[in-house]
């Protein structure tokens, strides 16, 4: 005979479905680029984008009761959708739905916050002409479709190679998606080839880590690495430089120190919706991988990694609280807030263990609608150059529209992580895992770099209510319906989630399970 | 050695309560109604302009009737304690929080205290505030305050109780930077902010701890298993516990901010500053008794803490010419007095507990009176300004002589009976410091007598000092207060009187199913020796204040001797705070910008300047290169592989 035949592998289409929803809807968004009139393709794309979330969300919802541990892995285990997979995905997915209502937004700014062709030279005839009147770019909307497939691929692969392609899925569109905003153009480009340039080089540690653990374990699978370790046969140099180059590469999408430094300038080059989008779902995406990585790869050298990671968490904490008491710009302010951010989910990811996984996911549940709601208020406060996000703009603020500084209060509130807001609960919940863990010294770098934290909230909070409004003081744009629902829904949760946050505990508790 | 300073038995007696129902099952509406006041006067903004102020008052006295029956429910019950789950909060793995109130003989104290004089404050600020246009705002925080405490006080772990505490800090700073057309008032805000959050990562922590030992934070399981803990556990435990207390009661260390605070309108500093807010930190400790006791160190830590600052509040009010700073300074002895007393542990924790109720009514009333002076004198607050009021505020001046007489301990008034027995318990501590605490407690009363019988001679008798057009400010011409704030001051002032023997024994024994029972005192010299040596220093104190400033002070401050100096500058303690935090938090701060922004390309191009020959390059120093950021990452990557390296070789982890 001598024939070869070339066996395909099985694929459980209704397990991988909320990923194909999602791709085959971006393409069919691309023709709608091609095809639709101009002046249809916004509202076009826009309801097509959000339903196709919705019905990758409801593809997930409907897999959650048929996971068992014997088909959570297909295509020959390179993809391992699981309970914790599918908790991950659908954070992604409510949340990508609720920055997707911010991408949407056209009635704060003529035309929207994208440009319409970034191609054009800032500064020249045609810039200012497309910058008076021409709407922006609708191709954002595949491209955040993409990057979301990107991410949901990304927490579900089982296997090394999977999760590179993945990385790389999900970045590119966002290198893309931070030089599209329609004012401070140069600096939105300068921000996305900041971006471009350290995460290509941050791909390459990470690719570079796969190559040396293969080295090591002969293969790129999560079981075979796990298993290799457990025989602990091969070249144990290999498996910890290979290790650390991955965990170098995941950091960096995490924004962990001392891995942060482009998160400052792209959270403020990039369009207001796109680093919401970035610092919710990213974050989702890169802490479900990093997870993913340590629990079911390399369990078994927790001994190792632990206190390196550790080191890693507290630096990160401590840097990002103290960097953001100095800053001027609320983008950064921000940004070093969420770098903090990765410092405790980071702490919640050491605690080891159910607790330690089901705490950080309810931590990147409540963050991401924080961070969403955050960002949503950052769009409203403009003046005649787009958004004022200087510092002494905010001043007075409260007495010229109570009722939306009352709403960002509530926000800086719940992000310095006073009770009854979802920052306090989320933040018990990691440093008790932690606690539970036996990392007694996570939890007091924790908590002293909340304290240092809450002040430069607070400061705003000052600002904002106690300082009397200057001539400069920008007004209020009175938000579109989109805005106000992304707003609304990020403060009710944060609200919910801080009084009675018990459902969605319980729900990452019962999800909290990798397959291996 | 005396039975009642010996630590409690190994194991406790296991701490049970029963669970509420019939009128106790409502427990929560005594949070509720404040905490609804509060929502409708923040949300509904000026629609509530006109009748707000009636609304918060009328939810405080709800809960003051409500607690009230309560009250006289818990008579029958075993225990005299009730808890109640509203729902489960955090159930993360092992660690199960439950949103749930406890309502027994010490939480019921503080609820009367805090819904009783909470609702004569209330009425009192409806006159205070009359005329300030953000008073409806003003009434929609001290709601807000008002169901915080609550919640401190009524919850049934200790998660509650931090919840309660973050937000009486909360509504406290809103509180004191409320007056925001001064930046004082900011600043004040601001410290008051960052001492509290000191003291409250160290209650955090505390409570990380507890959850790590016992897997539990409720009360019942805490005290009930606290026995089983390691001498070093149950101090470090205790002393964080001590940290976040001396936090919010305005102990050394961190006692800077309260007189700081006083920044706020006066009925703030009347209900937080002085009755409520700054008690928790004696609440926290009386709560957490079983863990106290636990531990002699501990205690003599927590009697130490107590018997510096009453000293140190004594001096530093005795230098103060702000009518309402010394208060606050006298405040902060006060508090100093309480935590002796519950440092002493014993039969000390229920005397602490009614000098702190007692205390609740002169000091709330005498602040209130500053007020009503205040109020009277166009905001002026030096006593070097005032003198001779007397004839001018006849309810005024009596009310604040009842709260005079109540504080510096003059027989029959409540000071008397519920300072003297602290200082009687501190004599009888064994060895040489129960001379050592005695002394201190005692000297502290005669410091006291002087500073109080100072300001109330100065302010209201002695002649007319008051500020006249020529210096600058408006011509005086002091008068009475309405009568809704002269009400509110004569029930005050009628606490004042009565509160002290009305409540000496029948409290402590209504405390005993939680602090346990009251115990025979025997002091290193006699009871009756003590009382009349303590009354004796009381009489020489205000004497020799009478004596100094009968007729008036010099309207500057007068070249002094060291003492003096030191005690005017606050002994020096601010300076010692931005010595050893302010500036090195400075200094860290500006070292991490700078490594963050130039650092790693100062380096950079200072390698490039220093090769090339050229210093002009060197004025590249600038922030933004990826070239930089690339290689702070390469640096971060080596770091890590060295790390993972050192864990290998066994050098870390």
């Amino acid at each position: 005979m001598g024939e070869t035949v070339l066996k395909l592998p099985a694929l459980d289409y209704a397990a991988l479905a909320p990923m194909l929803i999602l791709f085959f809807a971006a393409c069919l968004g691309v023709l709608v680029e091609a095809f639709a009139p101009r002046g249809w393709r916004n509202p076009i794309q826009l309801v097509w984008s959000l339903l196709a979330l919705v019905a990758a969300l409801v593809a997930v919802v409907l897999r959650v009761p048929d996971v068992t541990a014997e088909n959570a892995q297909t295509a020959v285990a390179a993809v391992s959708i699981d309970q914790a997979g599918l908790f991950l995905q659908g954070a992604i997915l409510v949340l990508g739905i609720v920055s997707m209502l911010l991408f949407g937004e056209r009635t704060l700014e003529n035309g929207g916050p994208f440009v319409a062709q970034a191609a054009i030279t800032v500064g020249s005839e045609p810039d200012r002409r497309q910058a008076a009147r021409e709407p922006g770019a609708t191709e954002v909307y595949p491209l955040v479709l993409f990057a979301v497939g990107g991410m949901m691929l990304f927490v579900t692969a089982n296997d090394l190679l999977v999760m590179f392609v993945a990385l790389e899925v999900f970045s590119l569109p966002l290198y893309l998606l931070c030089a599209l905003a329609r004012r401070k153009r140069l600096l939105s480009q300068e921000a996305a080839l900041k971006y471009f340039l350290l995460g290509a080089y941050a791909s390459a540690f990470f690719l570079f880590g796969v190559a040396l653990v293969y080295g090591y374990a002969g293969a790129v699978d999560f079981r075979t690495i796990h298993t290799a370790i457990g025989a602990g046969t091969g070249n144990i140099v290999l498996l910890l430089i290979g290790l650390a180059m991955l965990a170098i590469g995941l950091l960096f999408k995490a924004a962990a120190a001392p891995f942060h430094v482009w998160t400052p300038d792209v959270y403020q080059g990039a369009p207001t919706p796109v680093t919401a989008f970035m610092a919710a779902c990213t974050k989702v995406a890169a802490f479900g991988g990093l997870a993913r990585v340590l629990y079911v790869g390399f369990d078994r050298t927790a001994w190792d990694y632990t206190p390196v990671l550790g080191v890693i968490a507290v630096l990160t904490m401590l840097l990002g609280a103290i960097l953001a008491v100095t800053q001027t710009d609320l983008k950064r302010l921000l940004a070093y807030s969420s770098i903090a951010n990765a410092g405790y989910l980071l702490v919640g990811v050491l605690g080891g263990g159910r607790e330690g996984l089901s705490s950080m996911m309810f931590y990147l549940v409540a963050y991401g609608f924080l961070v969403i709601a955050a960002f949503a208020m950052l769009t409203l406060v403009r003046d005649a150059d787009g958004e004022a996000t200087h510092l002494s703009r905010w001043a007075g603020l409260g007495k010229r529209s109570p009722l939306f500084a009352g709403i960002f209060t509530f926000l800086l509130l719940a992000f310095a992580g006073i009770p009854l807001t979802s920052g306090f609960t989320a933040k018990f919940a990691v440093f008790g895992a932690a606690m539970g863990g036996n990392q007694t010294w996570l939890v007091l770098f924790g908590v002293l770099s909340s304290i240092i934290l809450a002040f430069p909230y607070l400061r705003v909070v000052v600002m904002m209510w106690l300082s009397e409004p200057g001539e400069t003081t920008p007004s209020v744009s009175i938000p579109g319906a989109l805005t106000s629902a992304a707003l609304m829904i990020g403060v009710l949760v944060t609200l919910v989630l801080g009084v009675w946050p018990s459902p969605v505990i319980e729900l990452a508790n019962s999800a909290s399970d990798f397959i291996r | 050695m005396e039975v009642n300073l010996m630590p409690a038995e190994a194991v406790q007696a296991p701490v049970v309560y029963a669970s509420a129902t019939g009128l106790l099952s409502y427990m929560w509406l005594l949070i509720a109604l404040p905490a609804i006041g509060a929502l409708i006067l923040l949300l509904f903004g000026r629609w509530t302009d006109k009748w707000g102020h009636w609304l918060g008052c009328a939810t405080v006295l709800g809960s003051f009737v409500l607690g009230l029956s309560m009250f006289f429910q818990l008579r029958d019950l075993p225990n005299r304690a009730v808890q109640q789950d509203l729902y489960s909060f955090i159930p993360v793995g092992n660690l199960q929080v439950d949103f749930g109130l406890l309502f027994d003989p010490l939480s019921a104290c503080f609820v009367l205290l805090i819904t009783g004089v909470g609702f004569l404050i209330h009425i009192y600020a409806t006159g205070y505030m009359a005329h300030d246009e953000g008073r409806r705002r003003f009434f929609g925080y001290f709601n807000l305050f008002i169901a915080a405490m609550l919640l401190l006080v009524l919850g049934n772990n200790f998660v509650m109780l931090y919840f309660g505490w973050e937000g009486v800090g909360l509504a406290s700073y809103l509180l004191i930077s409320f007056w925001y057309g001064r930046p004082s008032a900011a600043t004040a805000g601001k410290k008051a902010f960052i001492m509290n959050r000191v003291g409250d990562a160290g209650l955090v922590i505390a409570i990380f701890l507890m959850f790590f030992q016992f897997g539990s934070v409720n009360y019942d399981v805490v005290f009930s298993e606290v026995g089983l803990l390691s001498g070093t556990t149950v101090l470090i435990l205790g002393l964080l516990l001590l940290l976040g207390a001396c936090g919010k009661s305005g102990q050394f260390p961190l006692q800077a901010w309260l007189p700081d605070a006083m920044e706020g309108p006066t009925p703030v500093s009347a209900l937080i500053h002085a009755a409520t807010m700054v008690t928790a930190g004696v609440y926290l400790i009386a709560r957490s008794n079983p863990i106290f006791s636990a531990n002699l160190t501990l205690q003599t830590v927590v009697v130490s803490v107590g018997a510096l600052t009453l000293l140190l509040g004594c001096v530093i009010g005795s230098a103060k010419d702000d009518i309402k700073r010394v208060l606050a300074w006298s405040t902060v002895s006060q508090i100093g007095y309480m935590f002796l007393g519950v440092g002493l542990g014993g039969g000390a924790y229920a005397l602490a507990i009614i000098h702190l109720l007692a205390h609740g009514f002169f000091k709330a009333n005498m602040f209130l009176g500053a007020g009503s002076v205040m109020h009277g004198m166009n905001d002026q607050v030096d006593i070097r300004r005032f003198g001779g009021l007397w004839k001018y505020m006849r309810i005024t001046w009596l009310t604040f002589m009842m709260g005079w007489l109540a504080i510096i301990g003059i027989p029959p008034l409540s000071g008397f009976f519920t300072k003297e027995p602290i200082i009687v318990a501190a004599f009888a501590r064994p060895g040489w410091t129960g001379w050592l605490y005695g002394l201190a407690a005692l000297i502290g009363a005669g410091l006291t007598a002087f500073y109080m019988t100072r300001l109330f001679i100065l302010t209201f008798h002695g002649p007319k000092r008051w500020t006249t057009a020529k210096e600058g400010s408006v011509d005086q011409h002091p008068h009475e207060s309405p009568l809704v704030m002269t009400i509110p001051l004569i029930l005050l002032a009628l606490g004042s009187i009565a509160a002290g023997w009305l409540m000496a024994s029948p409290v402590a024994q209504w405390l005993t199913p939680v602090l346990g029972p009251a115990t025979e005192e025997h002091p290193k010299i006699g009871h009756t020796l003590l009382t009349v040596l303590s009354i004796v220093l009381t009489l020489a104190g205000a004497g020799l204040a009478y004596a100094l400033f009968r007729n008036g002070t010099a309207l500057v401050p007068q070249p002094a001797g060291p003492v003096v100096t030191a005690a005017r500058n606050n002994l020096y303690t601010d300076a010692f705070n931005e010595a050893v935090f302010e500036k090195p938090g400075n200094w860290l701060t500006r070292a991490l910008v700078f490594v963050d922004n130039k650092g790693v390309d100062g380096l950079v191009n200072g390698l490039a300047a220093l090769v090339g020959g050229g210093s002009g390059r060197l004025r590249r120093l600038q922030t933004g290169f990826v070239r930089s950021y690339a290689l702070s990452m390469l640096l971060g990557a080596v770091l890590v592989l060295g790390a993972f390296a050192a864990v290998q070789l066994g050098w870390m982890g």
